[in-house]
């Protein structure tokens, strides 16, 4: 469980700080890094940084989309469709970056394994 | 099996990566366009609150830009180099994706941007010889050096801002369909100016009225499509004498047979309804003794809208008004002694040659008797994702071979040259820069001197108490009926032979009456020497005007805006009575007999709770398409008489042979194609209330401002409640519109109102996005600040410094 949560809490950390000097694809060098450190087992090898992803892109976009009264997220949901519900596209944005987290997650542990041979 | 998973998870995480950062069809780069560190939530903000200090490239001195509560900038400069600089780098912060794609769309580059899709487009403009004009006009501009270094400025300005902008701030639309912005050059504002002049002056109808010759024969052409209709109020008063204009050479006939050719289809006409008003009263007329002017373009309604409001402030001049992102300067405005407007002047000034090659090589045509050599420009489309496609055009001495047989045209050795006053090239920018800084009549008249086009009823009043207004472009000079249809290109006579000296282009100044106007109407009557060929002029808006004017002694802010807003449908109230008194109603179901009794109690107030003007919206279209089905075959180009002339027709020709309906074995009179036409009106409209409810005009004309990139519903602004139609003086119709209504009087300063229907910043996420639009549907009006004093906080939001970055 421990581990799970060092895992979560690494995910995380580390996507947010290498977002600020880097590209999207931060979060998977996070979780590459994370799961190739903390390997974990099972589902919880994509889970883990599925969720730890998924909160901080969830909580950035409120964050950002919060303070203008969701004027574009409402527009974007519209574009996508999500009926013009801001939240949708926030737990939209959530899983996009969760599933690239999640999958890197896999490969890193794989990396592990075949590293640790 | 460790191998197998390994390489199993390093594809998948490859693919994500792939699927998440590439564009599919039309969805964007999912993981790039939605992270919160790169995507849309960083354009998720309304312009601060906040002071700020931007350092730009080589300032004199610094430059204050003050917005005020509707985001409107306030530039104070301390000379004009900084100032024009500031422009630019102040409206590309706020509209730099428009800019781009607007002189994008201008030079025929859409394709670039969103595929094959916009290939024909990008096609028709290199056809129109659109980067010709562009770079015939940035010559003209180069010769004049304080011109060229203002529009160098302006460039300057706005790469700084585009040097300044890191990707994840990139408009979204940029984001959206993930490409990045080029460097704006001075050759971008002579292709916006090409963008006006297409929208304003590409229209002609050359080669449909030559298709209509060929089928219906000269007698029934002129009935059809005269040079004046039957009633004529035009923007000069008609009891202006022109006997005292000089140097009138009247250019003579030629001996020259019309090549009676067909064509199957044209190129994209612009829209119909490009057009405007414009007015003054003059000190007399007015309930303050100071002049009133004012000005509403009508254009099509877009998001980020086609005007942008600024201030723009040097010691020497103060100016305010409405700007058009990519040119310098205001261009619709006022300063702190005169004000001016423009509306379209409508004039024919785009001919067709037919072309005789010598052979399939097209390196030679036919002129006076010899060979002439054409030149070609090789046009390469690049295309985003796909190989650019490569179209070489010819050009004559006239202009481009818009039609060849690689183009709509027909056989190997033909073409259509196409001449346009657009082609020219002209020092556009020198009469708006000089406009803003003008301080009278005279530097008014100065600075229209350069202008060439689109042709513009200028309307002025000053200060001083001078109110004027110029019909201002260069005008070939033609011979009667020239350039009505397609001319032999081999004939030396056929070219434009000269043109209308300057000083000779209909104008007046104080006239007696008190007021002037313009509303795209007959710029003149029959009594200007020089010949005007009717080009679609209007001829509801204008009546409406003239005749407010004259009703009464005096007028005031009130009586501009009732009239900026009046909804009066003049057209309809022409035709609608003939109708009730000549249809036959006894076979009308009740259902018909409610809906004509509904129309019958219109007062012809085209407003939007009303649903008469529902009625009439659809029944017009069906008995003007019934009256003129002869029009409608496949493979000839033809374009249908004008509105006023199809009234005319029904109401004095209403037995006319015109008037049968081709497929029917009964020969149908006018009343029948009212009858016919008013029955599935009913049926249309029942159908509608059912889907849609009532059917009141706001519902059923559904007003909305699309979004430039193909009106992208996300972007957009739908069900916009504005009344009035095509023809009223509220020119609002479904897509089109006043889209900047403003109101000048001439006190010192003057005091000004305005307002578009869009906001000041082109940010969809900005709560200046759209912020105008309901104000301006109720015909509401922003109190235009026009700040004296530069050091004034008087209604400041929050100011921005612009500071020089030399190292």
């Amino acid at each position: 469980m421990n581990k799970k949560i060092t895992n979560f809490v690494f995910t995380l950390v580390f996507a947010y700080v290498l977002s600020l000097f880097l590209p999207w694809w931060s979060v998977m060098l996070a979780a590459l890094v994370t799961s190739f450190l903390i390997p974990l087992k099972k589902t919880s090898v994509f889970l883990v940084p599925f969720l730890a992803v998924a909160l901080l892109w969830i909580i950035q976009a409120w964050l950002l989309s919060s303070a203008n009264d969701f004027t574009l997220a409402k527009k974007i949901a519209i574009l996508f469709p999500l009926g013009g519900n801001p939240y949708l596209l926030i737990v939209a944005t959530g899983i996009i970056g969760g599933i690239a987290a999640g999958i890197t997650g896999i490969f890193g542990k794989q990396c592990k394994v075949l590293f640790n041979k | 099996m460790k191998n197998i998973k390994f390489g199993f998870s390093l594809i998948l995480c490859i693919a994500i990566f792939y699927a998440l950062n590439t564009k599919m069809g039309s969805l964007p780069p999912l993981g790039k366009f939605l992270s919160p560190n790169q995507g849309v939530w960083l354009n998720e903000v309304t312009e601060s609150n906040t002071n700020s200090d931007i350092a730009i490239k080589e300032l004199s001195a610094p430059v204050n830009v003050k917005y005020d509560e509707h985001l409107i900038p306030h530039v104070f400069a301390q000379n004009n180099l900084d100032l024009y600089k500031a422009q630019g780098y102040i409206t590309a912060k706020h509209r730099l994706w428009q800019m781009e794609f607007q002189t994008h769309a201008s030079a025929g580059r859409l394709s670039e941007i969103i595929g094959e899709k916009a290939l024909d487009y990008d096609r028709q403009q290199r056809r129109r010889g659109m980067g010709f004009g562009a770079e015939n006009a940035m010559e003209k501009m180069k010769e004049d050096l304080e011109i060229l270094s203002f529009i160098e400025a302006y460039s300057d300005g706005v790469n700084s801002y585009i040097n300044q902008l890191k990707p994840e701030n990139y408009p979204i639309e940029y984001k959206l369909l993930d490409y990045a912005p080029e460097l704006w050059t001075s050759k971008k504002t002579a292709l916006l100016l090409m963008y006006m002049t297409k929208m304003l002056a590409g229209g002609d109808s050359d080669l449909e009225y030559t298709n209509a010759l060929r089928k219906f024969g000269k007698e029934r052409f002129d009935l059809l499509y005269p040079d004046f209709f039957d009633i004529n109020d035009p923007v000069i008063p008609k009891e202006h004498d022109w006997s005292t204009l000089e140097n009138v050479l009247p250019t003579p006939v030629p001996e020259s047979e019309i090549p009676l050719d067909s064509i199957a289809s044209t190129m994209d006409k612009p829209h119909p309804n490009n057009g405007s008003n414009n007015w003054a009263v003059s000190g007399e007329k007015s309930y303050s003794g100071h002049p009133i002017l004012a000005n509403d373009p009508h254009l099509g309604l877009n998001l980020p809208s086609i005007w942008y409001v600024m201030q723009l402030a040097t010691p020497e001049h103060n100016t305010f008004g409405a700007t058009l992102p990519g040119a310098l300067g205001i261009i619709s405005g006022f300063n702190t002694h005169i004000s001016w407007g423009e509306t379209n002047a409508t004039r024919d000034v785009l001919d067709w040659y037919k072309i005789e090659f010598k052979d399939e090589t097209m390196k030679q045509y036919k002129y006076d008797e010899t060979w002439k050599n054409t030149s070609v420009r090789i046009e390469e489309i690049k295309i985003r994702n796909k190989e650019s496609f490569i179209d070489s055009v010819t050009y004559t001495h006239h202009g481009p071979v818009s039609y060849d047989h690689n183009f709509k045209g027909k056989g190997d050795k033909e073409g259509y040259a196409m001449k346009w006053v657009g082609h020219i090239g002209g020092n556009n920018q020198r009469t708006f820069i000089n406009l803003n800084k003008s301080k009278n009549y005279d530097d008014y008249l100065n600075a229209l001197k350069h202008y060439v086009a689109p042709a513009q009823n200028f309307v002025f009043a000053s200060t001083e108490g001078d109110i004027a207004l110029w019909i201002q472009g260069q005008f070939p000079n033609k011979w009667k009926g020239q350039g009505k249809f397609l001319m032999d290109g081999s004939n030396p006579k056929n070219d434009w032979q000269s043109f209308i000296p300057q000083e000779n282009n209909a104008h007046t100044k104080n006239p007696e009456r008190g007021f002037v106007s313009s509303a795209n109407q007959h710029p003149v009557d029959e009594s200007y020497p020089y010949y005007v060929f009717n080009d679609g002029y209007g001829t509801y808006r204008n009546r409406v005007i003239n005749d407010f004017f004259r009703s009464k002694e005096k007028f005031n802010i009130q009586d501009f805006k009732n009239l900026h807003n009046n909804n009066y449908n003049l057209k309809a109230s022409e035709l609608l009575p003939y109708i009730f008194k000549q249809m036959e109603t006894s076979t009308l179901t009740s259902e018909e007999l409610e809906v004509l009794s509904q129309i019958k109690k219109w007062d012809y107030n085209t407003e939007i709770d009303q649903i008469a003007p529902s009625i009439w919206a659809s029944w017009w279209p069906k008995i003007f398409n019934l009256t003129w089905d002869e029009f409608e075959i496949e493979d000839v180009a033809l374009d249908k008489p004008f509105t006023y002339q199809t009234i005319y027709m029904l109401k004095n020709h209403s037995e006319d042979a015109l008037m049968d309906i081709i497929d029917t074995p009964k020969k149908e009179t006018a009343k029948d194609l009212f009858l016919i036409a008013f029955k599935e009106t009913v049926k249309d409209l029942l159908e509608w209330k059912k889907e849609n409810g009532d059917y009141k005009w706001k519902d059923y004309k559904a007003t909305f401002a699309g979004h430039l990139l193909q009106a992208l519903p996300a972007f957009s602004r739908f069900n916009i409640p504005i009344g009035g139609d095509r023809n009223t003086v509220n020119a609002a119709d479904k897509n089109h519109g006043p889209s900047w209504r403003m109101i000048v009087e001439m006190t010192s300063p003057p005091t000004a109102l305005g307002i578009y229907p869009g906001g000041q910043s082109g940010n969809p996420g900005s709560k200046y996005y759209d912020n105008f639009i309901d104000q301006w549907a109720a015909g509401k009006y922003l109190q235009l600040n026009f700040i004296q004093n530069p050091e004034s906080e008087e209604g400041i939001l929050f100011t921005q410094t612009l500071t020089s970055n030399n190292e």
